[in-house]
């Protein structure tokens, strides 16, 4: 366009690649859209949470370990609630087991116990765990390990649930 | 591949208009004008396609920024979020094609089938056309087949419009002229209209 284009057709070219108003009923449309879409895909995620954290709390006993078999401070590894997901189960003390997912909550990496320091240890970003509760001592993890519910009967350890 | 009329091809057959009422962006509603020249003495018509003039007159006075014109060259309808019907295209345009349609309260007019055309296809309304009063192809092609020359120099009172779509004349004129306002008074004398119409090289 010349110089001696008025200034008001510059904003409202005839040109069609050079048209970049946007009609208010245009702004509005795309705006109803993309917080519609944002609402849904937000749902989507809770519900998917949700059914989630009601399958892992849904009872699912299973066995993973005689009481004879661990010896204090060994971990053991087991798949609870499926074989696509490894657990540690771990002795503390004479009567006291713990269980925790394996998968670090930083990235996902397999966590493994430290008898030495008594910590969970993340070996991809140094994180570090409390093996007595699975809070986050070190590195970046921020989130405590899923916990896995244990039960004793008799002399087997039935893994319970999962505490996301 | 550009667009040829040769109005004096035209049999007035309605083949154009009923192709271009096919298209399913306006179903039922033809962009053709198929008019007569002057039906007490002739049973001549003409077809009149938007012309897609260079710099287009019913864009220039569109007070809604509702007609656009696209990087070829084509001048599109108007967008439907914008145009308010006021007519002011269709007062303006010199060849008269914009119309108001007030069922929608917009204006409608020939876009070339932009659908068709952008992706390689000929236009409705020249796929059909029996006589080849409209002709959409190269150019070699029809100056090779035909006597007439295309032209799209019009000169209406003081302006001059060039258009993409060419007219096919006889030889020996580089641009028509029109004499507005003659015009203007004999479609408002009485009696059966007498137009003048252009020939080449007058004026």
């Amino acid at each position: 366009m010349s110089d001696s284009t008025p200034h008001w057709r510059k904003d409202f070219p005839i040109n069609w690649e050079d048209d970049h108003y946007v009609t208010r009923r245009e702004f509005t449309s795309f705006l109803a859209l993309i917080s519609g879409a944002l609402f849904f895909g937000t749902g989507l995620v809770a519900v998917r949470g949700w059914w989630q954290r009601w399958r892992l709390a849904s009872p699912n006993s299973v066995l993973i370990a005689s009481v004879a078999e661990m010896p204090i401070g060994v971990a053991k590894l087991f798949y609870y609630p499926t074989p696509n997901d490894p657990c540690l189960l771990v002795r503390l003390s004479v009567d006291r087991f713990v269980a925790y997912s394996q998968r670090c909550t930083h990235l996902s990496c397999p966590v493994v116990y430290w008898a030495a320091d008594g910590h969970i240890h993340c070996p991809c970003h140094e994180g570090r765990f409390a093996v007595e509760d699975g809070r986050p001592l070190a590195g970046p993890p921020r989130r405590p390990l899923s916990r896995i519910t244990l039960m004793l009967r008799g002399e087997e350890i039935w893994a319970m649930g999962v505490e996301v | 591949m550009e667009f040829f009329i040769d109005p004096s091809r035209c049999i007035g057959c309605q083949g154009c208009v009923h192709a271009c009422a096919e298209c399913e962006s306006h179903r039922g509603l033809s962009m053709i004008h198929l008019d007569f020249v002057d039906r007490s003495s002739s049973p001549q018509t003409t077809p009149t396609v938007c012309m897609h003039c260079e710099d287009p007159t019913c864009a220039r006075v569109c007070p809604a920024d509702a007609i656009k014109q696209t990087a070829e060259g084509i001048v599109q309808s108007a967008l439907k979020p914008r145009c308010i019907g006021c007519s002011n295209c269709v007062l303006a345009c010199p060849f008269g094609v914009p119309r108001y349609v007030a069922a929608m309260d917009q204006m409608m007019k020939c876009d070339m089938c932009y659908d068709r055309t952008s992706v390689g296809l000929k236009p409705m309304c020249a796929t059909v056309c029996p006589s080849g009063a409209l002709y959409y192809g190269p150019r070699e092609e029809i100056e090779k087949r035909r006597r007439e020359i295309p032209l799209n120099t019009f000169v209406f009172g003081r302006q001059v419009v060039k258009t993409k779509v060419h007219l096919m004349v006889g030889p020996g004129s580089e641009e028509l002229e029109f004499d507005v306002m003659s015009f203007i008074e004999d479609r408002h004398s009485p009696g059966p209209a007498d137009l003048p119409l252009p020939r080449a090289g007058e004026g």
